[in-house]
């Protein structure tokens, strides 16, 4: 009777996660389905606590307590700007509680293990630890703990392919003989260094494919987590997050012009830096005074945000702008790339934060065909995603990436904060063209003197 | 573990590969950074094997790694469900009548 009632709360979750992202697919319906997410993990660990093995409880209520207030205090304090970061150490975090279950299976088992569930726990240790490490790696460069830059030395991909390739060996080795204790310990520790060699290399400006890629990681080790203690709640809300990662990998890769298997296997993201010399013409500065005065005068304005936004955290300054603007009459929309930003839909969430509603957000095919249409568009600390290289140029590193055509608007105005170059290190020819304009500083300041001078106009 | 156990297994695994993919594939761009801390919480669930392991108390080890596991998992769940309702709670189609005082109020913070 019970082990039905642990059933049906398991079956319940599941039907109630997937009710939840399917609430997902509009911004009307998200909260109620999140609500009937929650309902469905509380059904989950509600009936896992009444399984006969669990016999004491005092490990399991410390853990709860000391978690839910880590949890409580990380989701009420960390700032919009900071999504990134916290994304990747929970990535972190639930890599680490897969893997740790796989090992503690391992330690009470061994060698008594079948082939099937020994596979099962080698890959959710694989993934989870390496998982693990990767996402902590990821965590310090976008939190600036670790250069943002792409660690690279000579002979990287040679050097891990070779770990990946040992620590493969030694699981399938494990897969015959279960009971070598020390193969599976030497497995573990490889996977952890290997998660480590695997991000170091990539770049700042890569995070949101890694990040999804990680999300992939961290879902399909809870997935292998449920097949190895073989219960299906845990497979189906693994699965149905290691497929959304997935997703989000592809389509960031698409919206970098990258093959998924360019980013699965090796050599991964690290635009090499040529310098191109090719700096045809000079930029031209412009006073802020003289952009209020366009941006007055304009019927409709595009705002294109990038990740320097986030950094400047001028997202609320911004707001202030479009609402003077508007006042005025002119039309204000806002631009966003898929990649801008450090994770997926990170620029929607900060403008969001912002109080941007967002039927003025557009996306990409969307709004492209509105520049030639547009009087100004201001581009707030962007860079690559607004490259006209990328489709003029095909020997450029970033040749065919889609970019927001602001070059076709009848003028532009870049929000820059100093003369360096974008993340990528490329030059852009942009900031060369007769139409658009320099204005240098940071981007919060530049927007507020711009409301001002906005509202004085 | 008998081979219909395994079958059945693979079944669930597929056909929630599937499914995810149809509702995954669906969610807008708008709310991709919701979905990814979504995920996250209800990946979560890997506090469900958490649990047993640390409440099976079958030796102290394995205790203390289930312990921690606990402490990892309850940390996503919790903090993704409460995050992922934070950030779409600011997702709104019109902005409120009075923004101005609003805007400045959460600037100060």
């Amino acid at each position: 009777m019970k082990t039905y009632f642990i059933e049906f709360s398991y079956l319940l979750a599941s039907i109630l996660f997937v009710l939840g992202l399917r609430g997902l697919s509009h911004p009307d319906t998200a909260r109620r389905g999140m609500h009937l997410a929650e309902f469905g993990m509380a059904a989950a660990v509600v009936g896992t606590l009444l399984q006969k093995e669990i016999i004491s409880y005092e490990w399991i209520i410390a853990g709860l307590l000391l978690g839910s207030t880590i949890g409580l205090a990380m989701g009420v304090w960390v700032p919009m700007t900071a999504m990134p970061q916290r994304t990747a150490l929970s990535h972190a975090f639930g890599a680490l509680a897969a893997s740790l279950v796989g090992v503690s299976e391992y330690y009470l088992h061994g060698a008594n293990l079948g082939e099937f569930r020994m596979g099962a726990i080698g890959f959710e240790v694989l993934l989870g630890s390496l998982t693990t490490t990767g996402s902590l790696v990821a965590f310090a460069k976008l939190q600036g703990l670790l250069p943002g830059a792409p660690m690279i030395y000579k002979g990287q991909n040679v050097f891990n392919l070779c770990l990946l390739a040992v620590t493969i060996a030694c699981f399938i080795f494990l897969l015959f003989v279960p009971g070598t204790a020390a193969l599976f310990y030497l497995m573990l520790g490889l996977a952890f260094v290997f998660g480590i060699l695997l991000v170091l290399p990539i770049g700042a400006a890569d995070m949101p494919v890694v990040i999804a890629l990680l999300n992939s990681y961290a879902g399909l080790a809870s997935a292998a987590t449920g097949f190895a203690i073989s219960n299906n709640v845990l497979i189906i809300a693994g699965t149905l997050d290691g497929g959304s990662g997935f997703i989000l990998s592809i389509v960031m890769c698409r919206a970098m012009n990258r093959s998924i298997t360019n980013v699965l296997f090796g050599a991964f993201g690290s635009v090499q830096e040529t310098v191109t010399a090719s700096s045809s013409g000079h930029m031209r500065d412009v006073k802020s005074d003289d952009v209020a005065v366009q941006l007055a005068y304009a019927r409709q304005v595009v705002f294109v945000p990038g990740y320097g936004m986030a950094t400047a955290q001028a997202q609320h300054a911004l707001r202030e702008l479009a609402n003077a603007l508007e006042t005025r009459g002119v039309t204000v929309k806002y631009a966003i790339h898929p990649v801008a930003g450090r994770m997926p839909g990170h620029m929607n969430v900060l403008l969001a934060e912002a109080n941007v509603p967002y039927s003025q957000l557009y996306e990409l095919d969307l709004i492209n065909p509105e520049f030639p249409s547009t009087d100004v568009a201001v581009v707030v600390g962007a860079n690559d995603v607004v490259n006209p290289d990328a489709r003029d140029n095909p020997t450029s590193p970033i040749a065919g990436m889609p970019i927001l055509e602001v070059d076709k608007a009848k003028s532009v105005v870049v929000l820059k904060r100093g003369r360096g170059r974008g993340f990528s290190g490329l030059e852009n020819p942009l900031f060369f063209k007769q139409n658009c304009e320099m204005l240098y500083g940071d981007a919060k300041e530049s927007i507020t003197h711009l409301t001002q001078a906005v509202r004085d106009a | 573990m008998s081979s219909e156990t395994v079958i059945a297994t693979f079944y669930v695994f597929i056909l929630a590969a599937f499914l995810g993919y149809q509702v995954i594939s669906r969610v807008p761009p708008l709310l991709h950074t919701p979905l990814m801390s979504a995920t996250n919480a209800i990946s979560g669930i890997s506090l469900v094997g958490s649990l047993v392991t640390a409440g099976a108390h079958q030796t102290t080890v394995s205790a203390i790694l289930g312990f921690v596991a606990v402490v990892c998992s309850s940390t996503n769940v919790v903090g993704g469900f409460v995050i992922t309702d934070r950030m779409l709670k600011m997702f709104k189609r019109k902005t409120a009548p009075t923004p101005a005082p609003k805007t400045n109020e959460k600037q100060a913070r």
